[in-house]
């Protein structure tokens, strides 16, 4: 059976190492945004052996370009992007210590082989709900690439942002188990 | 002649852009509100809520529904006795659409595809806009609009069947792209179908399927009932809402059918996610 979580970033190993897919959590805390673009860089980076923007031990990485903030707002929508395109980096950044990706969309093998590995999870969020989604961020800052606009890094507050354990360190996958679940063969 | 004002449609396009990047149309709210009601996976049924609970914020608040705030698409109708006055429909259509993307907050997604650079400072605020011309009879010029997302349009696939495969290898491919296509394109979706014309016409016929109301009917009782028959098969794959596993993956199949070469039988499946963000205006 699912079972829910409140955790607070940076998550550590036995936190990762508990959940399963199918899993609901509710993370508060620091996370930070980032697509192909900022991925490239921040991969880039550690294979130069130089500092990366932020702390990576414990972090959970947002795949996000949101909408400019309207006056007051912290932030605009925000909801995922289709995870894939971040498929040759992840590794890299689980590797190093990174703990959880927040996005939507199926991985490859590779990601799911690393949340194994290195205790990562990958987590979905339910794309197209940028609105209900944005809410839940309290503030957001960009730390790095601010020429990538939408795609910049940001460090974004979060209070119970609702995700869901897609990926876990078992290997399993939730896209899987629900669509077995449900398929009708002919 | 009517003469109408390249202004006036300046105005209206930004006012269109304004009101869909907030308000979920009513044929697709319905949609999800019925896939909701019978959705079997408890998963799923708290997805559809929660994309539900998503359009009424954004209704409330004014905010866009997702970050994802697309391209621009237009299908324009021009009647052959309407004459623009101070500049041309195309850049009076571009030029309501960089107004109403900068007015409501949307995001600006064109890029140069291979430095990935943001056109926004170069050419335009999420310009140029996708726009499809057609001259018609009268005075009017008709206007239909979606803002077309990311994630689904890279599902989207067309080929060219041999003549043989007939209505069953159309099925199949349709089939295949969204059994591909998993929980990527953000369902439940709508799939859009180009049948037949040439390999662009197919393409651009499914892009096209997709401004049809949700819950309406193909005119024609056969291919109504080829969609009925896909619709179903595509619902036996159980991807479900965002991929969770479950019985509603699609909302609608839209057919649009066109004669062909006597060689060929080209199909092009275009999908929209489930924030079908679109809307239908005549000046």
């Amino acid at each position: 059976m699912s079972k829910t979580y409140y955790l607070t970033t940076p998550l550590l190993e036995e936190q990762t190492r508990q959940l399963k897919a199918g899993d609901i959590v509710y993370l508060s805390g620091v996370i930070y945004s980032a697509r192909d673009a900022a991925h490239k860089r921040l991969v880039d980076l550690i294979h130069e052996g130089k500092e990366l923007p932020f702390d990576l031990e414990g972090s959970v990485i947002y795949f996000v370009g949101p909408t400019p903030p309207k006056p007051g707002d912290p932030i605009g929508s925000a909801g995922p992007t289709t995870s894939y395109r971040m498929d040759s980096y992840s590794p890299t950044l689980l590797k190093h210590g990174s703990k959880g990706m927040i996005g939507k969309g199926k991985r490859n093998q590779d990601v799911k082989d690393a949340c194994i590995a290195y205790g990562g999870i990958y987590f979905g969020a339910t794309g197209g709900a940028g609105a209900l989604l944005g809410k839940q961020i309290k503030s957001a800052e960009v730390i790095a690439y601010p020429e990538l606009g939408p795609e910049a890094v940001r460090r974004l507050e979060v209070e119970n942002f609702p995700v869901t354990v897609i990926n876990d360190t078992f290997g399993a996958d939730l896209y899987q188990m629900g669509r077995e679940l449900y398929e009708v063969k002919s | 002649m009517r003469e109408i004002a390249y202004d006036t449609i300046v105005k209206a396009v930004r006012d269109i852009i304004v009101h869909c990047g907030t308000d979920l149309p009513q044929d697709a709210y319905d949609a999800l509100k019925q896939a909701m009601e019978e959705e079997k996976s408890p998963v799923s049924k708290e997805v559809l809520r929660q994309i539900l609970e998503n359009a009424d914020i954004a209704k409330d608040e004014k905010r866009p529904l997702c970050q994802d705030t697309g391209l621009a698409v237009f299908f324009v109708k021009v009647g052959d006795e309407v004459k623009i006055n101070g500049g041309l429909l195309k850049d009076a259509i571009n030029q309501g659409t960089q107004q109403g993307y900068i007015d409501a907050y949307l995001r600006a997604s064109t890029c140069e595809p291979f430095s990935r650079a943001n056109l926004k400072d170069t050419v335009g605020y999420n310009l140029p806009a996708i726009i499809h011309f057609d001259i018609v009879a009268g005075d009017t010029i008709d206007i239909e609009y979606a803002a077309k997302g990311g994630g689904s349009e890279n599902v989207s696939r067309a080929t060219v069947l041999a003549p043989a495969a007939g209505m069953d290898g159309v099925l199949q491919f349709v089939k295949q792209v969204i059994s591909d296509a998993g929980p990527n394109p953000c369902p439940p979706i709508t799939v859009g179908i180009g049948i037949g014309g040439t390999f662009e016409k197919a393409a651009i016929s499914s892009k096209h399927a997709l401004f049809r109301e949700l819950g309406s009917k193909h005119e024609d009782p056969q291919m109504a009932q080829f969609e009925e028959r896909i619709l179903n098969e595509l619902n036996k794959l159980g991807i479900g809402a965002m991929g969770m596993g479950g019985t509603k993956t699609v909302l609608g199949v839209h057919i649009e059918s066109n004669p062909c070469h006597i060689a060929s039988l080209p199909v092009s499946v275009n999908v929209q996610c489930h924030s079908s963000r679109h809307t239908h205006i005549t000046i």
